[in-house]
């Protein structure tokens, strides 16, 4: 399974990175052999078995939905790790419509 | 009298009771010991030095060391979220606005009920992919027992912090081996508990199906005092266990009389390294010694843990990278024409290339088309390592194997070869498949003066029977009491 330079530059988009000509070039290769490794698992006859999504057996784990106490974190000591201007509250993030 | 700074917790506890030396002084020769030697490892990447000076003192005036823990100087590797405290996961992504956490992860929030004082961050692959803390922005970590080679990863730092003494015990994060192989390149001990043991809250996840947390110590004692104080169910991570936390250090009994140990055909591989081999075939002869029993054993499904785990760990990769956007933290993007743009800008300006490669590695295994060949099958395989193991279990009380291929190898050696650098893992994926414990612990040297590592694993929630028996090959053996020469 080779992928090409047009595979990994959907790949690319899909993920939301912008890589460089090179960049693609590299990557081509490389992920071409990371497959090229991983597809000894085809080799496995798993015909009725289930998949595992968690080791340990658990699942729909609740709680009560109820105010905590008190909160981790502040909401202002929060926006405070963005990068971007703070407006009211609110992160102001570039427009969707350019 | 032994250095503070090269103490055991244990002994560190006994000495701030008796009161032959304060934690001031504890926490004095550590960070003295830091500055002397970081400059040559690069374990250190965000220092804390003079707030936990403070907490020290703090310590001292309170007077209280009934804790094992009180006063105890650690480093928490560059994932584990502390408030305000640098957190970067040693990422571009996170370094350029610094991302300073307003909270604390449960980890070190407990670490800190406890009495544990953190001095600091320390250095780990990017995002804590990779196995050898090469992929850091902040450069790799060197291995204290021979600089020209790495200290492991990804909790390269954590290992090599207290391997060279610059701290008492460290916090790792095992996802695909990284505190077992880092703790086996520098001679110290590791463990990967059960998935949901200990909890995940607050710490920057990679693979949440597959990351936990554990303790890098000198000893079998010491990391069952930090697993005692960091395990519990915790409401903010829904994934722990609602399972009691035994008194693990009390159960360490170091009889090992009538314990079954399983040697795995499939672990010891034709033409691997002899050295390796020899070691941990002389550390089972000492078990058996002590009064174990050995049976050969088969995992048959060992070799598509490796594959299995690259592709379900770089799916949920792809996953929980996709948070990294710019907007609530980390790198931005100056002139983007889009919010589309912007987020490829951003993105794109402040991972690296393994972080990359992962992401692409697991959007494709996820695509439509594509996800019942890789991520269905991958699944469906690690049922079967699972089944494997639950299997193995039933005649054998503990499993011991190599923790990895050969000893540490140099910086730069797997720099063009990614598969390369994935194949370290080999012995490290069954039991990260399989959600059961595993640790490392010392258990030789190379004619070069490397060290060996010693992986002993053991069945689901059954970290005491591991850690007792690590606990009386170490008493058997002197590997822990070795120093590297910095």
């Amino acid at each position: 399974m080779s992928l090409s330079h047009d595979d990994v530059r959907h790949i690319a988009k899909l993920a939301r990175l912008s890589l460089s000509e090179e960049e693609v070039a590299l990557f081509a290769g490389q992920l071409t052999s990371i497959l090229g490794y991983v597809d000894m698992l085809r080799e496995v006859d798993t015909t009725g078995v289930e998949a595992t999504a968690q080791a340990t057996g658990l699942n729909n784990v609740f709680r009560p939905d109820e105010l905590r106490a008190e909160p981790l974190a502040e909401p202002d000591a929060l926006l405070a790790t963005s990068p971007l201007p703070i407006t009211d509250h609110q992160i102001e993030t570039p427009s969707a419509h350019g | 009298m032994t250095a503070l700074h090269s103490l055991t917790i244990a002994q560190a506890n006994d000495g701030l009771k008796a009161k032959t030396f304060s934690a001031a002084e504890l926490m004095q020769a550590c960070i003295d010991r830091a500055e002397a030697v970081d400059g040559k490892l690069n374990a250190i990447v965000h220092k804390n030095f003079d707030r936990a000076l403070e907490e020290a003192k703090k310590a001292d005036d309170k007077g209280d060391f009934s804790s094992p823990l009180a006063g105890i100087p650690y480093l928490a590797k560059d994932v584990y979220c502390e408030e305000g405290v640098p957190t970067t996961a040693c990422s571009n992504v996170l370094r350029e606005k610094t991302y300073v956490p307003p909270f604390d992860s449960t980890t070190t929030k407990r670490l800190k009920a406890a009495g544990a004082i953190s001095i600091g961050k320390a250095n780990t692959d990017e995002f804590t992919m990779g196995a050898s803390t090469e992929t850091s922005c902040y450069g790799p970590t060197r291995n204290p027992w021979d600089t020209t080679r790495v200290a492991g990863g990804s909790s390269g730092g954590s290992a090599a912090g207290v391997a060279a003494d610059e701290c008492l015990f460290a916090l790792g994060t095992d996802t695909g081996g990284s505190i077992r192989q880092p703790a086996g390149f520098c001679n110290v001990a590791g463990i990967r508990p059960t998935y949901g043991r200990t909890s995940r809250f607050g710490v920057l996840s990679m693979a949440s199906s597959l990351d936990t947390i554990g303790p890098i110590c000198r000893t079998a004692e010491d990391m069952a005092i930090v697993l005692e104080a960091i395990s519990g169910k915790d409401p903010l991570d829904a994934t722990t266990g609602d399972v009691p936390v035994p008194a693990y250090r009390s159960l360490l009994t170091g009889n090992v009389k009538g314990l079954k140990i399983g040697i795995p055909q499939e672990y010891f591989i034709p033409g691997m390294n002899q050295e390796v081999e020899g070691a941990v075939r002389a550390a089972a002869e000492v078990l058996k010694g002590l009064g174990a029993s050995i049976t050969e054993i088969s995992l048959p499904h060992t070799k598509y843990a490796t594959p299995a785990y690259y592709v379900l760990c770089p799916s949920e990769v792809s996953s929980n990278m996709a948070r990294y956007d710019g907007i609530r933290y980390g790198h931005t993007a100056k002139d983007a024409d889009s919010l589309i743009h912007y987020y490829e800008q951003a993105r794109s300006g402040g991972f690296g290339k393994e972080v990359k490669r992962r992401i692409m590695v697991g959007t494709y295994a996820l695509s439509a088309g594509y996800f019942d060949a890789y991520y269905r099958q991958a699944q469906r395989v690690r049922t079967l390592i699972r089944r494997d193991f639950e299997e193995a279990f039933k005649t054998v009380d503990i499993i011991l194997s190599p923790v990895s291929p050969t000893p540490a190898f140099t910086v730069g050696a797997h720099e063009n070869d990614p598969v390369a650098m994935y194949l370290e893992d080999i012995f490290l994926d069954g039991q990260v498949m399989a959600g059961i414990p595993a640790l490392s612990t010392p258990c030789g040297f190379s004619a070069s003066g490397l060290p060996i590592g010693l992986q002993i694993m053991g069945p689901q929630w059954g970290e005491a029977t591991i850690l007792n028996a690590a606990h009386a090959y170490e008493k058997a053996t002197d590997w822990t009491s070795k120093k590297p020469n910095l």
